[in-house]
């Protein structure tokens, strides 16, 4: 079939040119979103500094903007700050990738064999209707009071959402997708590779959103039950000193903390995503 | 070259899609499979494709009996089916990444400017019309060079156009690589303008109730008066076929085809 006599495309319905632009919708400069995005913190935090600075409301419990920013900058250059972030990273990293990867494995298992998921799917929904804090004590008695009880809670929060995300993907893959891998005559692991895989990345990627999220929670949860680093300790340690500006310090960084670790996933996993045909909301 | 050797297949809920269907194809045969809904026409291609196994009977490829996808039938459906996290050039090679990557762009290069969408390789489907999309698929299947083509029911979905444009396509496709057809359709006149042989199925159970040698040549004309007259004399053995149908189900043939 070297001689190529070409047909030429004939489709009536559209001009050669095809009009579809590769872009979805024209996305908005990234400096404006930026600033659109930050306007409303920075006035109240602009509007509280007035109101503190003259002497309209006092900043006892509800410290100004400019003595939160001082703490946080002492804590940083004495480089306790990066001590308990490091502490907290740590925790929600090994609890987020223990949490996850068995989350990965039982959803797999559960989504790809019914007999499996009747023997996993309502233990887990059960212990899933179990609130978080109710194991720490159990934790602490199986695991002592230091790091392990602290990733094993941080694993069981990541757990569910991903296990959950996983699982309803793999059950909610086209079965005349799964048809295509079959006519090509892909083996049991080809299909799981090429077509299972990519077909629920979309859905894994927002079940890791959530079990990180979920993570940056239970981490608080795990440090409130005894910890002499990290940023729950510091909330801890404010208010047994009743230093609220910590407090709010801690609570900053964990908002940072959590928007960058979110933004990061988001970031690496864009890359494999540029396929999607999903909704654009229009400015 | 394809042996239909007395085919049934009763589903597990106990319907009788097919009943002691037999059917030999010819090498480069195109056989158009027509029939009302419900009358087995898609449970035959599966079965051909190998997809679903037959519950008596076999299907045979040059001897070798289908139980799953063989190597040298390839399958249209009625969706394109592409991998939307796939380009088209990824989707094309699909069915031929075992080949080494020179090779294997070769390919891809061919029959994508074979179904002339060359332009097209870095795409994404979302950004195909339809009748492109289904172009694709039939680049697709055509890729690891199949010597039977599977097409169900493919170009229903589209507007007449397009379907006009992608019978044009198919045709030429043919006549370059001369591999067997079998086209299952809803549509008579598409039947009659790209078949040798037109086969009528009816339903309950699912069987043959004629054949149509239809010995027209080619290129045809859509509105000369043959392929009129062989338009008519099918459509007759569908309303015969529809007719006998018990009470209770649809009488009326247009509903049905």
């Amino acid at each position: 079939m070297s001689a190529m006599d070409a047909v030429q495309p004939r489709d009536a319905a559209q001009p050669a040119a095809s009009p579809i632009p590769s872009t979805p919708a024209a996305k908005p400069r990234l400096g404006t979103k930026f600033v659109l995005g930050i306007l409303l913190p920075v006035a109240l935090a602009l509007g509280w500094e007035i109101a503190v600075a003259t002497g309209f409301a006092q900043g006892r419990l509800m410290p100004p903007p400019s003595r939160l920013f001082k703490t946080l900058y002492d804590l940083a250059i004495t480089g306790e700050l990066w001590r308990h972030i490091g502490a907290t990273l740590a925790r929600v990293l090994a609890g987020f990738a223990l949490g996850t990867i068995a989350g990965t494995i039982v959803g797999a298992i559960a989504g790809a064999s019914r007999l499996a998921k009747d023997i996993v799917d309502p233990t887990l929904q059960g212990l899933r209707s179990v609130p978080s804090i109710a194991w720490v004590p159990l934790f602490i008695l199986w695991l002592g009071i230091f790091e392990e009880s602290k990733i094993a809670l941080i694993a069981v929060g990541c757990f569910f959402p991903v296990y959950l995300g996983v699982f309803g993907a793999i059950s909610s893959v086209d079965r005349k997708t799964v048809e295509v891998g079959r006519m090509f005559r892909l083996s049991q692991f080809q299909l799981v590779r090429r077509i299972l895989l990519p077909a629920i990345l979309p859905a894994y990627v927002l079940a890791l959103r959530q079990g990180l999220g979920l993570g940056w929670m239970f981490v608080v949860a795990a440090e409130f039950m005894g910890a002499s680093e990290g940023l729950g300790y510091l909330l801890v340690d404010g208010q047994q000193l009743g230093k609220p500006d910590q407090i709010l310090a801690a609570i900053l960084t964990f908002a940072i903390l959590g928007k960058i670790t979110d933004g990061l996933l988001a970031a690496a996993s864009a890359p494999f995503l540029t396929w999607q045909d999903a909704f654009a909301p229009k400015n | 070259m394809l042996n239909i050797q007395s085919v049934d297949k009763i589903y597990p809920n106990g319907v009788r899609a097919l009943d002691r269907v037999r059917l030999d194809i010819t090498q480069g045969e195109i056989v158009a499979v027509v029939g009302g809904s419900g009358c087995g026409k898609s449970t035959l291609l599966r079965l051909i494709a190998g997809l679903d196994p037959a519950t008596r009977g076999s299907v045979a490829l040059d001897g070798d009996t289908i139980l799953s996808p063989h190597p040298c039938v390839g399958m249209i459906f009625q969706e394109p089916r592409l991998l939307p996290w796939l380009t088209v050039a990824g989707n094309v090679a699909f069915g031929v990444s075992h080949l080494p990557r020179g090779k294997r762009d070769a390919i891809v290069g061919e029959v994508l400017l074979r179904v002339g969408l060359s332009d097209y390789a870095d795409r994404w489907p979302r950004e195909l019309s339809g009748g492109q999309a289904q172009r694709v698929a039939i680049a697709r299947s055509l890729a690891p060079r199949p010597k039977v083509l599977l097409l169900d029911e493919p170009f229903s979905a589209l507007d007449a156009f397009t379907r006009a444009s992608l019978h044009e396509h198919l045709l030429e496709l043919w006549r370059a690589l001369q591999p067997t057809l079998v086209l299952v359709t809803h549509d008579v006149e598409e039947a009659a303008y790209l078949a040798d042989r037109v086969v009528v199925m009816r339903p309950q159970p699912g069987r043959i109730s004629s054949v149509f040698e239809l010995g027209l040549k080619r290129p045809r004309d859509r509105y000369s008066a043959e392929l009129e007259a062989a338009k008519r004399r099918i459509l007759h053995a569908l309303d015969q076929s529809l007719r006998t149908r018990s009470a209770g189900d649809e009488l009326v043939p247009a509903a049905a085809i």
